[in-house]
């Protein structure tokens, strides 16, 4: 009997798809080649454009996946074969053999630390070594250890097994053998993700042949706290501090020589970041980046890009390709020639990076084969607009940077989409409960009652790699956490997140009896659900925990004041302490959950996340404000690579009209919204009659406009027109022939505006290919400014210079003159030729900015969630929870969240639907700990509470004469315990006593010195 | 590394230097901040790298609507020289309005404090977003100065 879905590929595309289906109660079979989870966004230091950490970020998603009930963790495993169809597969597995027996191996390390056998560390890019049993870094998941034996002594000499001497464990086993198992399952993810293009292809740079020509990944390498030069940048000739680093743009991408001619989208972004973390760790250093296109197109992006050469003093230099790279013999310096301002420049860096494209590996062609997935010309999992998560093969479905190079955000959306298409081929079959038949997923111990014990904390101390222990004497912090009140255990951990640590925890908890754990280190906005889980899984309330934030409100913001960052990270243990003594267990009751959905927005984003979430078997409602659904798909003709646009949104329309489980509320609009996750209830207002709908979750999908431009006399002349407009004409024959100028970035990129629209580069190529398409003859001048056909896009950029369009960059201190006294005239200065150009369209049209939804600054009112500064919405995390707000049950997808492709926007959708479906699967939510108590005998029913809360979560019971909370409508806020007047009210884990003991230890500080 | 950082000290530490009290005598700051604007938005400084005086903890707490009078005159009480509340703009609380209370608890506190001679300019009431870490960085370094203007709190020392 098939059952659930496999996911190949153990990176975070493949991770985010697994969770997903595993939370919605979808048995999950998570498929790695290699021996741990994490994939390339493991390797990387930071991520942009929050600069967040890349391992802090990753790390708690490492630890999900592997604990997860629902998910079957195979790694060193690789597909062989596949048989049958959607539905009902027949997989073919080899799981490798480790020579280390997964189930005793404790990760202690100590095989390795006595290993004679030095290896290069592939990890670290090769840039250190690693020993022939190894893990592949320290954060791996699961952290079991491998025999590498193509290098093992005893496997390639016959003799050595110190591993097996040295192991406490027993865990080294060298008769281990492959085992080959058959997985039957209903659906295949495919996310194998990319690697880099090897450089050695690309002698005219030097790599391999000058030493200090690197890979951009190396750099992240070198960037890393946890890499092989703990975070200094050291450059491979003499191991010196460069004082200038230069970076080269598109090694290895938009370039036909090699066989890339596409654009590998992320590089740009990542050079940026690469340069600006680099600054920070050392601010005198020179940074250059030399690039031909500014590819900053995403969310956000554009203000990033700007910040670096204005805050951050980076300078960028754009060119043509740099051809090429010399070595100055002497100081083995690199040398770069390029054109400046019409001159031949020369300039010299201590080191050099190379920002290295996107490319698929032959062991994902190979595997390809297997499944009959077709490839395009480039080996990245072939396509379609309208159908983006799926391959060739049906059933099997693709996320991630394998589909199309892409960046994490945009990858981790299209994970969650191809869950719902995976959760699709399920529902498909069967019921609803079937479906979702493990959705109760977890069970804990039973909690042990704690109540009537003294506390006994256990103290664990994060060194964050050095984010904290290089700044802060984490040691010291350690020894004084011993000599408080109550603590009966106290460490330190390079990485208290990891999850070694958590089985350690677990076993201190164990050995020592400790009923309270007290972590200092990050944020408990990232991480407190991770330590909570640990204490339940050790049969201890998840409330007995408390976090003490030491690193980005301590070690991060003092970072040139090591001896008081140490003082502040004692005080601030000493706070937590003293709350962590007063803590209690605390109850959380059940709330049953509505099975149905609101997704606000008619155009496709909206109708596919509904027509997903009704596969499912959920109730959907639909609210679209005007008379027709489509939204701006309406007025869109055609696609890049030609096909029909409307002809997929009539059959759209058809599904989701057709559809049992959609409800369509046309000339509708969400006037009110009350409940939270699991139970709202909306009031909607549908041709001007008000009703209420009661969902479980909502997704926002309220798309974008169109900007009406100001500049270039739009509206003022009628051969001035918008990209819309001339589409419209191609289409109906009425702009067929002559000469058209079109203008890029029009009401966007400026001050006003700083955000990049993102798919008006590529509109403007796809018209100007179909304008030339009709008859070579006609003339077509793109006047931009950064050309943005990022990823295959690139390839019609090129067919369009091919076919004779021509391009005209111009700057923002020279924006094109546009005039029509005597005739339209269209003046700009071309920097390439150093001239001014005249030009006498027919047509000039304007590509103009997407706009936030005007309804944006209503609906964050009603939902309460926030809107980024360019008042689209923002999401939880911009890097990992691109799909969900701080609010628990509300989604967002599409343009509510930024411009983007139809592509982009149908991933999109499906994803939040298997967010949203995360919810919706399960018959019933546990509320929060974290609400209001009142004392019967101290309330005097004055109902100030009750005039105060916003939830009317609390009122006064006639009868009683006592307030009385709601529990699954109370938010925790604590508004009313802070306005009870005879102090009858309590907030649960922020009590009087527990936030005064934190304010009287802060005194202590200055006492003490 | 550790001596070439000693003997180039960048200006802003400099600064710091010398505004700083006599050894012994510290100031010391405590700041309330709600968990869902300006928690994360101190978190922002952090992931910023931007650097603050350390005179301040951070006490967190759901929402300031949360806080009582009576915390922040204990506070003082107890010889806290400056607290900081720091909560979400107007009309962006996670709660709808913990905020608005907040804000008319301060301003009655405050007045309450003239009355009964601590300086209400030792209470400083701040909206600070998830996105503005820089202006949470820019407050502490701003209140931590004109706190030491105002000097230790003398409640504190008339007591001790």
């Amino acid at each position: 009997m098939a059952e659930g879905t496999i996911v190949l590929g153990g990176g975070i595309a493949g991770i985010q798809a697994a969770l997903d289906l595993a939370d919605s109660g979808i048995k999950t079979y998570l498929i790695e080649q290699s021996p741990s989870l994490g994939g390339k966004m493991a390797q990387l230091d930071k991520t942009f454009p929050t600069n967040d950490c890349a391992m802090c970020i990753l790390s708690p998603k490492l630890v999900a996946a592997s604990r997860h009930p629902n998910i079957d963790l195979m790694v060193n495993t690789e597909v062989m074969d596949i048989s049958g169809e959607k539905g009902d597969f027949k997989v073919k597995v080899v799981k490798h053999a480790r020579f280390v027996k997964e189930e005793l191996c404790t990760g202690c390390g100590l095989c390795a630390e006595k290993c004679p056998k030095k290896v290069p560390n592939t990890f670290e890019q090769k840039l250190a070594q690693r020993k022939a049993i190894y893990v592949p870094f320290p954060q791996a998941v699961p952290l079991k250890y491998t025999i590498d034996k193509e290098n093992c002594l005893f496997f390639t000499r016959g003799k050595c097994k110190i591993c097996e001497k040295v192991c406490p464990a027993d865990a080294p086993d060298f008769e281990q053998s492959d085992e080959e198992i058959t997985l039957d399952v209903h659906s295949v993810i495919i996310a194998p993700g990319f690697k880099i293009t090897d450089p050695a292809k690309l002698a005219n740079y030097g790599y391999g042949i000058f030493p200090n020509v690197i890979t951009s990944l190396e750099f992240e390498r070198l960037l890393s706290a946890s890499g092989p030069t703990g975070g200094e940048i050291r450059r491979p000739s003499d191991n010196k501090v460069p004082k200038s680093i230069g970076f080269i743009q598109c090694v290895g991408s938009r370039d036909r020589s090699i066989g890339h001619p596409y654009c590998s989208s992320v590089c740009c972004m990542l050079s940026i970041k690469e340069a600006m973390i680099a600054k920070e760790h050392y601010p005198d250093l020179q940074t250059q980046i030399f690039f031909m296109d500014m590819r900053a197109f995403g969310k956000e992006f554009d203000e990033y890009y700007m910040k670096a050469e204005k805050e951050h003093g980076i300078i960028f230099t754009r060119n043509n390709r740099i051809s090429g790279l010399n070595e100055d013999p002497d100081n083995r310096n690199i040398d770069v020639v390029y054109i400046d301002e019409g001159q031949l420049t020369q300039e010299e860096f201590d080191l050099m990076v190379l920002s290295v494209g996107m490319d698929i590996s032959e062991d994902v062609q190979k595997v390809c084969q297997k499944l009959n997935i077709e490839l395009n010309p480039y080996n990245f999992s072939k396509t379609d607009i309208f159908s983006p998560l799926e391959t060739s093969h049906e059933g099997i479905f693709v996320c991630g940077a394998f589909s199309g190079p892409k960046d994490i955000p945009d990858s981790v959306a299209q994970s969650s989409g191809a869950a719902s298409k995976a959760i699709g081929i399920i529902s498909e079959k069967t019921s609803r409960e079937e479906t979702f038949k493990y959705v109760e997923g977890k069970t804990y111990p039973v909690e042990k009652d704690v109540s009537g014990e003294e506390p006994r904390i256990g103290v664990f101390i994060c060194r964050c790699g050095i984010n904290i222990g290089g700044i802060v004497d984490v040691p010291s912090v350690v020894n004084y956490a011993k000599t408080l009140p109550g603590v009966a255990y106290a460490e330190e951990n390079t990485y208290t997140c990891s999850q070694d640590t958590q089985v350690h925890i677990k076993e201190k908890i164990e050995e020592l009896n400790l009923n309270r754990i007290m972590v200092a280190a990050c944020t408990p906005r990232t991480h407190e659900p991770l330590f909570q889980n640990t204490l339940q899984e050790s049969g201890l309330n998840p409330y007995l925990f408390e976090m003490s934030n030491i690193r980005d409100q301590c070690s991060w913001v003092h970072m040139k004041e090591p001896e008081k960052a140490t003082q502040k990270a004692k005080d601030l243990v000493r706070m937590a302490i003293a709350k962590a003594q007063l803590i209690e267990a605390l109850p959380r009751n059940k709330v049953d959950i509505t099975p149905a959905a609101l997704v606000i927005g008619g155009g496709v984003t909206g109708m596919q996340s509904a027509l997903d979430l009704a596969s499912f078997g959920f109730e959907t409602h639909l609210i679209e404000k005007t008379a027709e659904l489509g939204g701006v798909m309406n007025k869109i003709h055609y696609t890049l690579d030609g096909k029909d646009i409307q002809a997929f949104l009539k059959d759209m329309i058809q599904r989701v009209e057709s559809s049992s489980n959609i409800k369509v509320h046309k000339n509708s609009e969400v006037v009110d919204v009350n409940g939270y996750i699991g139970n709202f209830n909306s009031t909607i207002k549908e041709n001007g009659t008000e009703s209420t709908i009661d969902h479980g979750v909502a997704i926002i999908a309220t798309g974008g406009v169109e900007y009406e431009p100001t500049e270039y006399l739009y509206g003022k002349d009628p051969k001035i027109i918008n990209q819309l407009t001339f589409e419209k004409g191609i289409v109906d024959g009425s702009k067929n022939s002559g000469t058209v100028a079109m203008i890029q970035c029009v009401g966007c990129r400026n001050d006003e505006r700083p955000y990049c629209s993102r798919v008006c580069c590529t509109e403007a190529v796809k018209n100007a290919i179909k304008f030339k398409d009709l008859n070579p003859d006609n003339k077509v001048y793109i006047i931009f400014k950064d050309l943005r056909t990022y990823g295959f896009r690139e390839l019609y950029y090129e067919e369009a210079a091919r076919k004779g369009v021509l391009f005209i960059r111009y700057y923002d201190e020279s924006p094109p003159q546009v005039t029509n006294e005597n005739g339209l005239e269209v003046k700009v200065h071309d920097h390439f030729i150093n001239d001014d150009i005249s030009i006498k369209p027919d047509f000039l049209v304007l590509s103009a900015a997407i706009l936030p939804n005007k309804d944006n600054e209503k609906l964050n009112k009603l939902f309460k969630v926030p809107l980024s500064k360019d008042k689209f919405f923002l999401e939880a995390h911009m890097k990992l929870r691109p799909l969900d707000f701080a609010t628990d049950g509300v989604f967002l997808a599409g343009l509510a969240h930024s411009p983007k492709f139809l592509e982009e926007c149908l991933g999109q959708a499906s994803g939040a639907a298997a967010r949203a479906a995360t919810v919706l699967s399960k018959p019933s939510l546990e509320t929060e700990g974290v609400v209001s108590w009142v004392d019967k005998d101290m309330c005097i029913g004055c109902k100030m509470c009750e005039s105060v809360c916003a939830y009317a979560a609390i009122k006064v019971d006639e009868d009683e004469a006592v307030s009385k909370v709601t529990e699954a409508l109370c938010k925790g806020c604590g508004t009313c315990a802070a306005s009870c007047p005879n102090r009858a009210i309590t907030l649960k884990h922020f009590t009087r006593p527990q936030l005064i003991s934190q304010i009287s230890a802060a005194i202590k500080a200055s006492e003490e010195g | 590394m550790a001596g070439e950082a000693s003997t180039k000290p960048p200006a802003d530490s400099e600064h710091h230097e010398a505004q700083t009290p006599p050894p012994g005598e510290p100031i010391n700051l405590i700041a309330f901040c709600c968990n869902w604007c300006s928690y994360a938005g101190a978190d922002l400084a952090g992931v910023s790298r931007l650097q603050y005086p350390p005179n301040v903890k951070i006490i967190r707490v759901m929402c300031t609507g949360r806080i009582e009078p009576e915390f922040l005159l204990h506070a003082f009480e107890l010889g806290i020289d400056g607290v900081l509340v720091c909560g979400c703009h107007i009309g962006d609380c996670h709660y709808i309005s913990g905020n608005e209370k907040a804000e008319v608890r301060i301003n009655t506190l405050k007045k309450l404090m003239d009355m009964i001679g601590i300086d209400s300019r030792r209470l400083r009431l701040e909206w600070v977003s998830a996105s503005e870490g820089t202006r949470f960085a820019e407050t502490v370094k701003d209140f931590k100065e004109q706190i030491e203007k105002l000097g230790k709190n003398k409640i504190y020392i008339a007591q001790s």
